[in-house]
């Protein structure tokens, strides 16, 4: 929503800049964005030419002495340049790894200079509290979260897009009012909120005020703004993993429970969510065994890295494991996945009674798995059987039955 | 002010890390990422301790001291950590122990131990990579890689070289070179620094143990062997010897029980060196000669002069370094004087030094396909090679170098410390210029384990403007000076490695500072308690002109005792 801003009202953040810089007395400010939003950078830029035609920036600013240059840093889309102390190092020209604090970058930041990081949202919203008053800005929110928030808001939900709300709104008013609910008629499962180091909150928390302190009791978080809404065909464990991969491979490899521990918790997900037909008996103590330590290396990933990406690495098991437990206890037990998206733990079967027989399935199965003679029911093979759903996306008579 | 520690009032001082703290109490705390000197990296996070007031666990090698805190070092839930931190890093490390170099030194092994772990928790996949054998001196296997990143730091924090950077993300990151095409082609200048760090045997030396030993057993050809003038202040420490334990007559006996024909030491050669490069300097000072000087000596400094500063190629000296010199003249003047045909000798060095490796192979050592010397060991390969043979090293009679290179002065000793080229060649340098002795020898601005050193001798009626460079990432300084004007220094020792040859990188792992005063210390006192102390005084060097090179800078040296530089800007050259 960052880029929203910039792209549709970038001088908001360049006097946000203009209004802090002269606050901590800098000449020099730094917007640090991706590169692969190239109209973000140019509307910035523009913006920038024409604030400096007018003399918002520049020299001397509306002759207050006060000089201010404003430097776009083109990043290259690393997820860990989120971290204030990579953030420094990539605008510095070296690889984007955190580097510990204390200091912070108050005391030692940007070329080892005392630095203000803040984000474009932050800034942008300093030109209309200090124009408005804070009293304007502190009207809106709770008492401890104050003003307003914007949420990107995806996935299985009516009306995506960015939804700017009060601090404190409930969640359920989030996704089914502003939202418009869940399409198809399909239940609401959980959301996962704060990007993918963030955490999910299921139905039964629904009714949950969004603001900073609430979140953390469900262990979740604000971070990013992020809101993708899931539904009942969404499996729990798919969504861990998902996210873990996300993080595994963003991470910067600096610090080792990060790096490895990250890795080995993938490894755990994918063992849960996989069943091979010809595992071995090791190959299923591994499983059970990886998944004992699962929530003790959590843990040290959190206590033990050493920035905010590694810290909050484990959130999405965490937290899915919090909310979703028997859906780990399905995948790890009864080797079933009730959402029926870990295809390898799906049984696909024939229905005798509605199979014509057309062999359309058999012609098409990859290993060869489906057998019959024309005209007569056919049926599956588990031992070949990969789970890949191929059959039942060319059945014309419903008649393969997935479990 | 007092931080509290398991509650005990412990004592620490403003401005430092908790580490320095809770070391000087003798409280052990792991790392494998801390150099100490450097800013903390706080990337392996195994000395990460438990803080009141903060929810995660701080690594203690970056958080500044204040007073009144409180601290846990060896909580349940500290001990917990650290152990799966090395679990982590074991479940992608090869369980190769036994034939890796650093079994039984490797630090990852000892935390492993003292971490008591026992059985591999976690399972899964591991990344599998190339051996990196593309540098004569250095192989780097990054399968054995845990990424504490010491080797980056002090490449490009310390040397000044930074060939060598982190890659990739994620479990996919790794530690590369420019391109990934392998350390021969980078900027490496060979000088170790990075074995000497490394926690693991993600790096070390090329070894010629088994090239060595084959030629030792066949006996088919005459086997010499000669050790550089620093190894015999280190390779005790290989032995239980304290730092700084001269051991050079053992040393000389260990060489002959290994089966080697002849041993002799480079500080003869150094003797030598010190012949030709005052005589290179006494040139240029009186003729007009590019000013300053560069010493030569130290390979590794070469390579970077030619790889970062190429236009000031000629003020190298021409001068091979001790090493070349000798091997030279054992494959001519020794050669000759035996009887033996040069194709039939091996020549051995024992070096503090992995940069020597490469050294052999340059361009313009030996003549035609006779190289100078064939094959080099470090000090840890010699200690390696001691124990293969069953020698019990600290009960061996000393002994004395052969002849015809038998004796060798104190100058050429000095070549083992920073500063000490220096001060052997002001000695020589003012006898060849004035024909009279030094007064004083020992310039004591000019030793010690500063950056730069600098000092102006009278030679003469001439101020003569000396600097020492105390390891190559401080050479960028001067010769920035140099190139931007400064004309006040005529002659520039320069060692790669910090401290100088005692602390090269082939020498004994695990040296601290102290060590290494200890080592430098050692040469000194040699210097100071033996008579014979200026090369051109030593006898057997006066003979070697006598008989075969005629003078020094003469046309049988130019030959044989000089060489050339080339210039390396293109890294993929």
């Amino acid at each position: 929503m960052d880029r929203a801003v910039i792209e549709g009202d970038p001088y908001r953040l360049i006097e946000g800049m203009a209004i802090a810089a002269y606050g901590i007395g800098a000449s020099k400010a730094y917007v640090y964005l991706r590169a692969e939003y190239p109209l973000a950078i140019q509307r910035l830029k523009d913006a920038i030419e024409v604030a400096k035609t007018y003399g918002f920036v520049g020299n001397n600013i509306l002759d207050s002495g006060f000089n201010l240059e404003i430097v776009i840093k083109k990043g290259a889309v690393a997820f860990v340049c989120g971290e204030e102390t990579a953030l420094i190092k990539s605008i510095e020209g070296k690889r984007g790894m955190p580097k510990p604090r204390p200091p912070y970058p108050a005391v030692s930041g940007l070329f080892d200079k005392p630095t203000i990081i803040n984000n474009v949202e932050s800034l942008a919203n300093i030109p209309n509290i200090i124009r408005e008053g804070a009293g304007w800005f502190n009207g809106v929110g709770t008492e401890n979260s104050k003003g307003t928030k914007v949420f990107a808001l995806s996935g299985n939900i009516a009306n995506t897009g960015l939804v700017e709300v009060a601090m404190g709104t409930t969640l359920k008013e989030i996704i089914f009012e502003i939202g418009g609910g869940i399409p198809d008629g399909y239940k609401y499962k959980a959301v996962q909120i704060g990007g993918p180091s963030g955490g999910c909150i299921p139905e039964s928390e629904i009714d949950i005020q969004i603001d900073y302190e609430s979140l953390i009791t469900v262990g979740a978080m604000m971070g990013s703004g992020g809101l993708v809404v899931m539904d009942e065909n969404t499996c729990m464990v798919d969504v861990a993993k998902y996210f873990m991969g996300f993080i595994q491979s963003e991470s910067c490899g600096k610090c080792i429970p990060c790096r490895e521990g990250t890795r080995r918790m993938l490894e755990i997900l994918e063992r849960i969510a996989s069943g091979k037909s010809n595992e071995t008996e090791l190959e299923t103590l591994e499983r059970f065994q990886s998944v004992l330590h699962m929530t003790d290396l959590a843990t040290i990933i959190q206590d033990a890295s050493l920035c905010g990406l590694g810290k909050s690495a484990p959130n999405p098991v965490l937290s899915t494991l919090r909310w979703f437990r028997h859906e780990y206890e399905e995948h790890i037990y009864e080797r079933k996945c009730r959402a029926k998206v870990c295809k390898e733990l799906l049984t696909f079967t024939i229905i005798e009674d509605k199979c014509t027989g057309c062999t359309l399935c058999a012609i098409q199965c990859p290993t060869d798995a489906i057998l019959g003679s024309k005209k007569h029911p056919h049926y599956i093979n588990f031992e070949k059987c990969i789970g890949c759903g191929t059959c039942l996306e060319v059945c014309n008579f419903d008649s393969i039955n997935v479990e | 002010m007092k931080i509290i520690v398991i509650n005990n009032e412990v004592e620490a001082k403003e401005g430092e890390f908790l580490l320095a703290a809770l070391r000087r109490q003798g409280i052990k705390i792991p790392t494998l990422c801390n150099i100490d000197g450097l800013d903390p990296s706080g990337s392996c996070r195994m000395c990460v301790v438990e803080m009141e007031g903060r929810p995660d666990l701080v690594p203690s090698c970056a958080f500044p001291v204040y007073e009144g805190l409180k601290i846990l070092t060896h909580s349940e839930r500290v001990v917990t950590a650290r152990k799966a931190i090395v679990e982590l890093l074991l479940s992608n490390h090869p369980d190769d122990c036994l034939y890796c170099v650093r079994n039984g030194n490797c630090e990852l092994q000892g935390l492993a131990q003292e971490h008591c772990v026992s059985e591999r928790i976690f399972s899964g996949s591991k990344n599998s990579y190339k051996l990196d054998y593309s540098s004569p001196a250095i192989v780097r296997d990054p399968a054995k890689c845990v990424l504490c990143g010491k080797c980056v730091r002090v490449c490009e924090e310390i040397q000044n070289v930074a060939c060598i950077d982190f890659a990739g993300r994620g479990s996919k990151a790794y530690i590369g070179t420019a391109f990934d095409e392998g350390l021969n082609v980078s900027s490496c200048v060979k000088c170790g620094q990075c074995i000497l760090v490394c926690p693991t045997g993600a790096l070390t030396e090329r070894s010629h143990i088994d090239e060595v030993m084959a030629v030792l057993h066949e006996k088919k050809k005459h086997i010499v062997v000669q050790h550089a003038p620093s190894v015999s202040v280190t390779v005790g420490e290989e032995f239980g010897l304290k730092a700084g334990k001269d051991v050079n007559g053992i040393m000389t006996a260990a060489l002959r029980k290994m089966g080697f024909d002849r041993v002799f030491e480079t500080s003869f050669s150094a003797d030598l060196t010190i012949m030709e490069e005052a005589s290179e300097l006494a040139d240029r000072i009186q003729n007009g000669g590019k000013l300053p000087m560069f010493t030569s000596c130290s390979p590794g400094w070469v390579k970077y002069l030619e790889e970062f500063y190429p236009e000031m190629i000629d003020n190298l000296s021409s001068c091979k370094s001790p090493q070349q010199m000798l091997g030279a003249v054992i494959k001519s003047y020794y050669a000759e004087r035996e009887d033996i045909d040069p194709k039939d000798i091996y020549s051995v060095s024992v070096m503090p030094c992995t940069a020597k490796k490469f050294e052999i192979d340059r361009d313009g050592m030996g003549r035609g396909d006779t190289s100078d010397v064939d094959a080099v060991l470090t000090t840890r390969e010699f200690a390696k090679m001691i124990r293969m043979m069953g020698i019990d090293f600290n009960s061996l009679e000393p002994d004395g170098a052969d002849t015809p290179f038998g004796i060798r002065s104190t100058a050429g000793k000095l070549f083992g410390a920073s500063g000490g080229v220096m001060e052997a060649a002001l000695r020589t340098a003012h006898y060849f210029l004035t024909g009279k002795e030094l007064e004083i020898f020992e310039i004591k601005e000019i030793r010690g384990m500063k950056g730069i050193k600098e000092a102006k001798v009278m030679i003469g009626e001439l101020e003569v403007g000396v600097a020492v460079v105390n390891g190559v990432g401080n050479a960028q300084k001067l010769l920035d000076e140099i190139q931007a004007g400064r004309d006040d220094i005529h002659f520039v020792e320069i060692m790669t490695c910090p401290g100088g040859c005692v602390a090269g990188g082939g020498q004994p792992i695990g040296a601290d500072p102290e060590k290494i005063k200890a080592r430098m210390r050692a040469i000194y006192k040699i210097d100071k308690e033996e008579t014979l102390r200026t090369s051109h005084n030593n006898p057997d060097i006066k003979r070697l002109y006598d008989d075969y090179l005629g003078k020094p800078l003469g046309h049988k040296s130019h030959e044989l005792l000089h060489t050339h530089y080339v210039e390396r800007k293109d890294i993929m050259k």
